[in-house]
């Protein structure tokens, strides 16, 4: 159970950088740890307490297996989190580039 | 053949990668084949689903079946989204051969707005919600890419908060479909829905709910959601922005919030409270932020979160009345707002401005643009016979019918606010006097004409979709696919068998 709670702790973390952080390289920072909480939950609960890994062969015990559905779904969903990471940090310098300042609170030519 | 809509616009943004970089001409060529094969294919599928006896098809990849393989699901729904993605994405590719000139790169554009194409079409057709996760994100990704396309400064600043707010949307989606694998051990939505069944209420559902609201609700920008789309979608070439306000956010949020809670989770009246409460907000606060607005693309992209809050009035009836409406509305929309966002486009193209107070005149010198712009305006204000009239008037029909006076009260005031504000727009951007320096102005070229005036036919005829035998090809068969709620997963696993 702990475990769950620390997993909870670290997205709460990540929320905080996202709202609190005015420079944009901490606030992708923020986002990146939320990701990497909401993976290790769906890795948490795929694992069993003692379990072996899920490989069959003849004969051998499969009652008391990790679940490996979770983890392919954690590769997948890290390979997009690479892809909008590198997206997202190429924007930031482009950012950099225009307006001379990582701050968000100088960076609002939008408005309305 | 229902891989073909994931595979073959794929296939072919790779292969513009490759070859595309040498010419322009070959680009434009493969992109529009790209994307007006699916077309065709769709409007074929319409009649396959139509006839078929459980009015679905559903396809095994790989051969594996439902719990443990992935399966595509075509439904009267699905072919319902399918028709009207790929619809407005061939349109818009035209109108792109001549639009995009003024980029450089024009290869990394079409290759983007293929993927975009793949990730919508994937979801609709995706009967695994883990798929449909895959294929959200890659639409997602290429939206941000396209976001950024010009790389000024304002583009760039709204890139960085549209990716911030998608990257928490997906990962509550996540933490959601997270939530739903722990609890009943399976992905597939046909089997999920019955599982779910099988056991008893519980607070992981609703739980789950309100994971999947924040998250599909904030793609499909609707109100408490709703703060990246007035940056995001005006920064975009006009292309661009006429294709995410118009399919993207209905493919990625009403779409999938549509199929998942009325589907697999099921709907209960607190729910569907929950959906026309937002969507009235919705329309009430899209339009009040739309009429102040100067800059046109700013302004349409305020509309859009006010006519998504009708889609989403319409489907939070949960009458089939409601459903039809909010889903006529659903194709409507993507029709007369792409159209719209095309027309700013073509006014850009030729003044180099989209500040409303710098146009004026422009009727006499682009006849095209202007009678185009004013069928979708009269659309999206809901006059009669355009198409916006029609599935208005039966989303307020339905309200009154399940008795909420109250409901039907604000969707007509907005729509009168909407009216208003697009008066505006016509007063200041085509009627008037002409501005000196447009003495010497062009009407747009021949292929975004072409596209705009295809758009603007289907603004005026769409009310013909209502009439019995139209009806029962296009919007009766989505109607059902809804309404049938869980009973989608018997269909899914009688055609399995």
């Amino acid at each position: 159970m702990s475990s769950y709670i620390l997993c909870f702790v670290l997205f709460l973390v990540g929320i905080y950088g996202i709202l609190r952080k005015r420079n944009l390289i901490k606030i992708i920072i923020g986002t990146v740890i939320c990701e990497y909480a909401v993976n290790l939950f769906l890795i948490i609960f795929g694992y069993r307490q003692g379990g072996h890994a899920p490989i069959y062969s003849h004969g051998a015990d499969i009652s008391n297996m990790v679940d490996p559905l979770v983890q392919a779904l954690v590769l997948t969903a890290i390979v997009i989190g690479l892809a909008t990471t590198a997206l997202v940090v190429a924007v930031a310098i482009r950012i950099y580039e225009k307006y001379g300042t990582f701050d968000i609170t100088r960076i609002r030519k939008l408005k309305g | 053949m229902i891989p073909l809509f994931v595979i073959v616009p794929l296939a072919v943004s790779f292969i513009i990668v490759i070859v595309g970089k040498k010419s322009d001409f070959l680009c434009d060529i493969l992109s529009n084949l790209a994307s007006g094969f699916p077309f065709v294919a769709s409007c074929f599928l319409l009649f396959v689903v139509g006839s078929s006896p459980l009015g679905a098809v559903v396809y095994k990849v790989g051969g594996w079946s439902a719990p443990y393989g992935i399966n595509l699901v075509v439904d009267g729904l699905s072919v319902f989204m399918l028709v009207t993605i790929n619809l407005i994405a061939s349109m818009i590719n035209i109108f792109c051969i001549s639009y995009m000139r003024k980029y450089t790169a024009k290869w990394k554009f079409y290759t983007l707005f293929l993927l975009m194409l793949v990730g919508m079409n994937g979801i609709v057709i995706s009967g695994d919600i883990f798929n449909m996760f895959i294929f959200l994100e890659i639409a997602s990704v290429a939206s941000f890419a396209l976001v950024a396309y010009g790389v000024e400064a304002e583009e760039l600043e709204a890139t960085f908060k549209y990716i911030i707010m998608s990257v928490l949307a997906s990962s509550f989606i996540l933490v959601g479909i997270a939530f739903l694998y722990s609890y009943a051990s399976t992905l597939n939505l046909a089997d999920l829905a019955a599982v779910l069944q099988e056991k008893a209420p519980s607070n992981v559902v609703v739980f789950v709910s309100v994971l999947f609201i924040m998250g599909f609700g904030l793609k499909a920008a609707i109100v408490p959601f709703h703060a990246w789309l007035p940056d995001a979608h005006p920064s975009a070439p006009a292309p661009v922005s006429s294709f995410l306000s118009g399919v993207l956010i209905k493919a990625l949020g009403v779409y999938a919030l549509l199929r998942i809670f009325y589907n697999v989770l099921g709907v209960n009246s607190h729910l569907l409270g929950v959906f026309t409460f937002l969507g009235v907000l919705s329309i009430m606060v899209g339009v009040l932020l739309a009429i102040g607005q100067m800059d046109l693309k700013r302004l349409l992209a305020y509309h859009s979160i006010s006519q998504v809050g009708y889609i989403i009035l319409g489907l939070g009836l949960g009458t089939p009345l409601g459903i039809m409406g909010g889903l006529f509305h659903l194709f409507n929309h993507s029709v007369f707002k792409s159209l719209l966002f095309l027309n700013s486009g073509a006014i850009e193209y030729s003044t180099g401005t989209r500040n409303l107070e710098k146009m004026g005149g422009l009727r006499r010198k682009m006849p095209v643009t202007s009678s185009t712009s004013l069928a979708a305006s009269m659309a999206i204000s809901g006059i009669p016979p355009f198409n916006g009239f029609f599935s208005k008037l039966i989303i307020i029909i339905a309200c009154v019918q399940v008795h909420k006076i109250g409901l039907a009260f604000w969707a007509v005031l907005g729509s009168i606010l909407t009216l208003s504000s697009f008066m505006k727009v016509q007063k200041y951007a085509f009627f008037g006097s002409l501005k000196k320096a447009y003495a010497s102005l062009k009407e747009v070229p021949c292929s975004m004409q072409f596209s705009m005036v295809v758009l603007g036919i289907i603004c005026i005829g769409g009310g013909v979709l209502i009439l019995p035998y139209i009806n029962s090809v296009f919007l009766s068969p989505a109607v059902e696919a809804v309404m049938k709620g869980l009973g989608y997963k018997c269909t899914v696993f009688s055609l399995l068998r």
